[in-house]
């Protein structure tokens, strides 16, 4: 074996580094569900009486829907009775500043990365942090209300801003859609909340990053953001997980709703704990995420760079309701030793003038199991609809697999619909080639992959880009031998 | 003790013998071509002195400046300063052309512990080498090789060496499927490049390309070994009597 391969292997080795656990007394509800326990979510987050209904109707339309199979991945039956629904590091009073967060769950975001400080953060980035169920610490909120934007956890919005989340809760994905959106609105914990008002650019990034810490917990966050009339929001999200033998279900749900020449811009640099190297544990991603353009001229950006959990299912999609509004989707997943995604998006032109590009890199090493799978329908009532889709599939080594399933509905006939897709080997030859001019083998490969991925990384947020190209490069160390 | 010392050299690719004892000798400033028929063996050569993994030694030494070259990966044997120019240059899309010259030369000035070029400073170097081998600057912002005309790709590979400046040049059927006006300018730009400093094994089919780069030394490959070696006037020689000349002697 040459050195560098052996250098190689000493990298994949390098444990995951987000995989250790916070000691942190918790608040964990029993395992199971059923109505009580819903009821108990609701009443823990002090909910008024319509959420508490809205969380039974959906609690009781899942127990009569089955579990997709559709999709292109394999796993052991889930048995939801095993999982505790609600978990929340204990705290002695009630929040009044991020002085107050314990300790222990501040050391760990400062950890990951994330200090909770807010002189300490990334000059113009805003956070809020979700530790198993609930928000633990939201920065620079008095700022941005200053320009009368609500970023909030979402159980602060139900009880400071009830109007706003009902009229939107559920408007974009009810909690009829599929089986694990059912699920995720009857025992939703926390998550985030924004509204931007009327006009307002919103001047900082806004961040969520997501934390399992508890054993044997599932975690069901619900983000919402709205973006009124001429406003425009960025926004992240992050997440990391210890690591453990037992699989965790991650089952979230994300609205966006963008009025008139509204603009939202949604990042998720998705790190769950994918399993060890030979599959065992890791966290199953199964999200649902849509966006409704609903305003005219109103536009809506999923960017996503997909490196961890065991499974990630997920298809982040754009209703383009209004004319000449806009959906895009650039999309990064990998998937190595036992990983399996199946990801893409769904674009549904229903206003005139509609325009959706869709940029998918798959990248698939060791056993990995990569599939996109992506919807465009042009509606009736779409003229002059335009679509863009580019699926673009990476294999490295002989025993992973690339798919790809795209659908074209057309109902309009002055649509234009284009699809490119390519699969290649990321070849010996190119490697060889980078070495001979002198850069090692982990650089070749980092530097194919991130070229590969070039289009995607640039719609990511400065600060993000990095760090997403320092992730895609250690989740496929060890990937080439 | 020569820059380059080829003792009995033997290397298999795909299960076969292909070298099968080569001996050679380079020293500073020489200019030695490699010729021979199609299958003596004369790419394999190239390819088994940088390293490429399908070519496995399997007997004799190499030793480059006095360390054994064969002990080394292909990127420390780069950045030890040898050069190869590749037969068929391979394209790496979306990586910029000057960002990957730049990790190129900063992996190599790393090694020789030298400070990295800043972007600034890289960009003078290229400026300057650019304008050496009438290189359109174009091609430095496009993806490495991507969408480059076979001549683009074989300048390509010239510059890449102007600006990595190796010890030893290795440059692997570097003429094959240019026309005459690409040969020239990739011509120029190695013969700009000589230097008492610098050592070249030209790798060719044809005596073509000899006669714009004028070797020292001409060495005839076939069936793994060396047949026959001498000076230009054996590239010449060859051209008029053929490969055949050879084997018949």
């Amino acid at each position: 074996m040459s050195t560098a391969t052996e250098t190689i292997e000493q990298l994949a080795n390098r444990e995951y580094k987000y995989g250790f656990v916070t000691d942190v007394e918790s608040e964990t509800i029993p395992k199971g569900l059923n109505e009580d326990i819903v009821r108990l979510i609701s009443q823990k987050k002090a909910e008024p009486e319509w959420l508490l209904e809205w969380r039974l109707k959906a609690f009781r339309l899942w127990l009569t829907m089955k579990e997709p199979t559709w999709q292109n991945v394999k796993y052991d039956p889930i048995n939801y009775q095993d999982i505790s629904y609600y978990s929340a590091p204990k705290k002695k009073k009630v929040l009044n500043s991020l002085d107050e967060v314990d300790p222990e769950v501040k050391r760990t975001f400062d950890k990951l990365g994330i200090p909770l400080e807010e002189q300490k953060l990334f000059a113009g980035v805003a956070v809020d942090a979700v530790f198993d169920s609930v928000s633990v610490a939201t920065t620079f909120r008095e700022k941005l209300a200053g320009m009368g934007i609500i970023f909030m956890s979402f159980s602060e919005a139900v009880q400071h801003h009830p109007d706003l989340v009902k009229k939107y809760l559920g408007s974009v994905v009810p909690h009829t859609d599929n089986f694990f959106a059912a699920l995720n609105s009857a025992v939703f914990s926390d998550g985030s909340f924004v509204y931007v008002p009327k006009g307002v650019r919103c001047p900082m990034e806004l961040s969520t990053y997501f934390r399992i810490n508890a054993k044997d917990t599932g975690q069901f966050e619900r983000t919402l953001i709205i973006a009124d009339e001429g406003a425009y929001v960025s926004y992240l999200e992050g997440c990391t997980a210890p690591m453990r033998d037992e699989n965790q279900l991650h089952a979230a749900v994300v609205e966006l709703v963008a009025h008139d020449d509204a603009t939202i811009k949604y990042s998720t640099i998705q790190n769950w704990y994918p399993g060890d190297k030979e599959g065992k544990g890791g966290i199953y991603n199964f999200v649902t995420k849509r966006g409704l353009a609903q305003g005219r001229r109103s536009k809506i950006t999923w960017t996503q760079v997909e490196t961890g959990s065991a499974i990630t299912w997920k298809y982040p999609g754009c209703i383009l309701q209004g004319d000449g509004s806009i959906g895009e989707f650039y999309s990064v997943a990998t998937t190595n030793n036992w990983q399996q995604a199946d990801t893409g998006t769904k674009m549904i032109h229903l206003g005139k003038n509609t325009r959706s590009t869709i940029v998918s890199k798959g990248i698939s090493a060791g056993h990995g199991q990569n599939t996109y799978r992506g919807l465009v329908r042009i509606g009736k009532n779409a003229t002059n609809a335009r679509n863009y889709s580019q699926c673009d599939s990476l294999l490295i080594g002989d025993k992973c697999g690339a798919h790809t399933f795209p659908y074209l509905e057309i109902r309009n006939t002055s649509a234009k619909v284009e699809h490119e897709a390519s699969t290649s080997k990321i070849g010996e030859d190119q490697i060889f080639y980078c070495r001979q001019r002198g850069l090692p083998t982990e650089d070749a490969v980092n530097m194919i992959v991130s070229g590969f991925c070039k289009e995607v990384f640039r719609e990511l947020p400065m600060e993000f880009a990095v760090e997403a190209q320092k992730l895609l490069s250690v989740s496929l160390e060890g990937s080439v031998g | 003790m020569s820059m380059l010392d080829i003792k009995n050299l033997q290397v298999k690719a795909e299960d076969k013998d292909i070298l099968r004892g080569i001996d050679l000798h380079v020293n500073p400033g020489e200019v030695h071509a490699i010729m021979g028929p199609n299958g003596s063996g004369k790419s394999t050569l190239a390819r088994a002195l940088s390293g490429h993994p399908e070519y496995v030694v399997t007997g004799g030494t190499v030793t480059f400046e006095g360390k054994d070259l064969l002990e080394m990966d292909p990127d420390e044997r780069a950045r030890e300063g040898v050069f190869m120019a590749f037969q068929y240059p391979v394209e790496i899309a979306g990586v910029n052309n000057s960002y990957f010259l730049k990790a190129a030369l900063n992996a190599k000035r790393k090694h020789h512990g030298q400070p990295e070029l800043d972007a600034m400073e890289f960009m003078q170097l290229v400026q300057e080498k650019a304008k050496l081998l009438e290189i359109d600057r174009s091609m430095l912002t496009r993806a490495v090789n991507e969408g480059f005309s076979g001549g683009e790709k074989k300048r390509n590979e010239i510059f890449q060496m102007a600006l990595l400046e190796p010890k030893l040049a290795i440059l692997d059927e570097t003429d094959s499927g240019l026309d005459i006006d690409a040969l020239k300018l990739v011509a120029n730009g190695v013969n700009a490049m000589r230097s008492p400093e610098r050592a070249f094994i030209v790798v060719t089919h044809y005596q073509r390309l000899l006669n714009y780069i004028v070797p020292d030394f001409v060495h005839v490959l076939s069936g793994g070994k060396i047949v026959k070696s001498g000076g230009k006037e054996l590239a010449h020689e060859l051209e008029a009597k053929g490969y055949g000349w050879i084997d018949a002697a």
